[in-house]
């Protein structure tokens, strides 16, 4: 695999918060058209890898390259207009805005000529949004809320998909469904996906590739099936953990 | 059922009496017996003894208990459920913001002459004075609405920005004698720079801290106004502030005035009429352009902003940026309103600008519904209008006001209007607004 296959590459990360150090050197990379997935116990800094990604908070060394540019000391929002995407924790939709005006919102500042396009696409994957379309986004439900988070952030046209915990919250059955449309995205559009994830069963099964961290380091990487099949991985992430 | 209600009675009673055998031990030392000099005991202090005073205190609160538990307190329907379902009720006022705007233009247009037709010219004097004035707080409660009621960031030193507007006009007017017309776009450049000014050290605070700040911004301003005396007069203030001509036409009496151009018999209304459409027209004009600004990428973000900062960084949306445009045009409209101020008074002084200005501005937008322009209209018409006519009550006007908001506040937490119509809908369609109802009070 040549390095000009790497859409976005990390490179030996350190983020500090304050003194307090979250992230000890990093590396990982993602390829064009794969999903990885990084999995690890509360606090291991995966949302911090996640966050540093987008420019909040900066590393405080190492280098990050999106398409062999570096990233790493470019502002959040300029960022995110370099066909990167988020679909941030927790979901962060906008509440009192309708789900079209959430929808709108994610092409705003990408440039994007093609809304409707985009907009029937999103409704395509997601067909409970167009139903609810005109409805306030702070009356979905869990579910419907993070599908218009990842609607949102795919109105943006991106090619590279950045997801912050998908499932937190939901129904085994929803997260099956959210999963099966990131599957479906990556097959027919070749997105590239980095999903961070606690439920590391779904998400290994899901990924191409998956990396393990430990307090702020990646301790084991491997494809999804290799890292699923792991003992170690098994008894500290997968411990009846199969719903 | 009869030994029932006779129960209920007897409790009633019981803790009534309970009620004032309390205030009777309690009044009996501090209503009944009065320290006295008394001039008999050659200045000496002597006990006078009021026990008819703490009989009636005793009544009173026995009467009062027992009045409230019959019908409030252990009743199954308390007389307050009855009031409160005689309010009208949220559906019942959803077609009122859809006829209100035509109607309330419709009014405003026609009203010096409604006036004028009632009470004659002099009569109507005092009345178009206080649409002048309402008028005013509705284009200061729109302005403010930019910042407060679309970006959600909460302002407390608004009044700051009316100041710079109208300090500019009257400094610019002294110093280089600039007519009205060049000064209005220069006050609301020079409070829109003051709004960047503000906003650059404050971007990263939100909520009360940045509201903690903006309020400290406001007091600078005025000290700076009531101390700086050789440039700003200091107290005094600033006088003779040149009246705004009618396209270079004064309203002056003889040859050359208004009335004397268009062939009237001279009357001091006719300024006021003319104030009154000025600041008609500039409210308008900054309605249309909130209203305008809603529908482009632009409102939508400080909309998004208002919601969640950090979903909107993640949309790729400079923060930075939107917060500032949102603090610059909110102290744009702030100084033309100051500007209008300044040359209807004719007379400015640090006083006209204090925190309790930015309050009333900040209590009409959030009594009108965040984010509602026809709310706000509403609540500056009761507002302020309710100030004026509640003068002749003097102290117990600010009693009457408390009360209104406190009543609003109960009955509508969210304000008057509070349902938001959506700002992009699928093509043909028209949105239904959004009730607020649904989503948890303080966020959004």
């Amino acid at each position: 695999m040549t390095s000009a296959n790497h859409l976005l590459e990390v490179k030996n990360v350190e983020t500090h918060y304050g003194k307090i150090i979250a992230l000890r050197g990093v590396d990982m990379t993602v390829d064009r058209g794969e999903i990885v997935t990084l999995i690890g116990a509360n606090g291991a800094g995966k949302s911090t890898l996640m966050m540093t990604i987008c420019g909040t908070p900066r590393a405080s060394s190492g280098q990050i390259l999106y398409d062999g540019e570096d990233i790493t000391g470019m502002p959040t929002h300029e960022i995110m207009r370099k066909s990167i995407a988020q679909s941030p924790e927790g979901r962060r939709i906008f509440p009192r805005m309708s789900v079209m005006e959430n929808l709108i919102m994610g092409a705003e500042t990408a440039g994007n000529d093609d809304v409707d396009g985009s907009l029937d696409k999103a409704f395509d994957l997601f067909p409970r949004l167009k139903e609810r379309r005109n409805q306030r986004g702070g009356t979905l439900s869990g579910g419907e809320q993070q599908m218009l988070a990842i609607a949102r952030a795919l109105m943006s046209k991106p090619r590279l998909l950045l997801l912050d915990e998908p499932s937190l919250g939901l129904a085994p059955l929803i997260v099956k469904q959210i999963f099966d449309a990131i599957r479906d995205l990556n097959k027919t559009d070749g997105l590239t996906v980095f999903l961070v994830e606690q439920n590391a069963y779904h998400a290994l099964k899901l990924a191409h590739r998956g990396y393990v961290m430990v307090n702020g380091k990646i301790t084991m990487s491997g494809t999804g099936k290799e890292l699923l099949a792991r003992e170690d991985v098994q008894a500290a992430y997968l411990e009846g953990g199969r719903h | 059922m009869s030994s029932k209600s006779e129960n209920f009675f007897t409790d009633c009673v019981k803790d009534a009496a309970m009620g004032g055998l309390i205030a009777l031990a309690l009044f009996s030392v501090l209503i009944g017996m009065k320290a006295e000099v008394a001039s008999g005991l050659g200045g000496g202090l002597g006990i006078e003894y009021r026990w008819a005073a703490v009989a009636i205190a005793v009544a009173v609160v026995f009467g009062g208990r027992l009045l409230l538990n019959l019908f409030v307190w252990k009743t199954k329907t308390p007389v307050t459920e009855k009031a409160g379902s005689l309010m009208p009720s949220m559906s019942s006022l959803a077609p009122l913001g859809k006829y209100a705007m035509p109607v309330f233009l419709v009014l405003a247009v026609l009203l010096p002459f409604l006036l004028m037709s009632a009470y004659g010219a002099r009569g109507s004097r005092q009345y178009l004075d206080l649409a002048i004035l309402v008028t005013t707080y509705v284009m200061l409660g729109w302005g403010l609405n930019i910042v407060v009621g679309l970006a959600g960031l909460l302002d407390l030193g608004y009044v700051a920005f009316y100041a710079v507007g109208a300090y500019s006009y009257a400094l610019l007017a002294q110093y280089f004698g600039f007519s009205f017309w060049i000064c209005l776009p220069l006050a609301g450049i020079l409070a829109a720079f003051w709004g960047i000014i503000l906003g650059f050290p404050v971007l990263r605070l939100r909520g009360d801290y940045l509201a903690i700040v903006t309020l400290a911004f406001g007091e600078i301003i005025r000290v700076v106004l009531l101390n700086w005396y050789e440039f700003t007069g200091g107290p005094d203030g600033i006088s003779g502030i040149p009246r705004p001509s009618f396209f270079g036409i004064e309203f002056t009496r003889g040859e050359g005035g208004f009335a004397d151009v268009f062939g009237l018999d001279y009357s001091s209304i006719h300024r006021i009429i003319f104030l009154y459409y000025l600041i008609l027209i500039m409210a308008l004009i900054t309605n249309f352009v909130t209203m305008r600004l809603r529908k482009l990428p632009v409102g939508r973000a400080w909309e998004a902003l208002r919601e969640d900062e950090i979903a909107c960084r993640s949309l790729g949306i400079n923060t930075t940026n939107t917060k500032l445009t949102a603090f610059a045009l909110g102290a744009m409209f702030g100084g033309f309103a100051g500007s209008f101020f300044a040359t209807r008074q004719g007379f400015i002084s640090p006083e006209s600008f204090t925190f309790i200005e930015s309050a009333v501005i900040l209590a009409i937008v959030v009594l009108g519904g965040l984010g509602s322009q026809i709310g706000v209209v509403i609540a500056a018409i009761v507002m302020i209008g309710g100030f004026e006519f509640f003068r002749g009550l003097e102290e117990y006007r600010m009693l009457v006001f408390g009360l209104l908001m406190v009543i609003i506040m109960v009955w509508k937490p969210r304000g008057l209007i509070s349902t938001r119509a959506p700002s992009i809908t699928l093509s043909g369609k028209k949105g239904k607004g959004i009730s607020a109802d649904l989503v948890q009070e303080g966020h959004g």
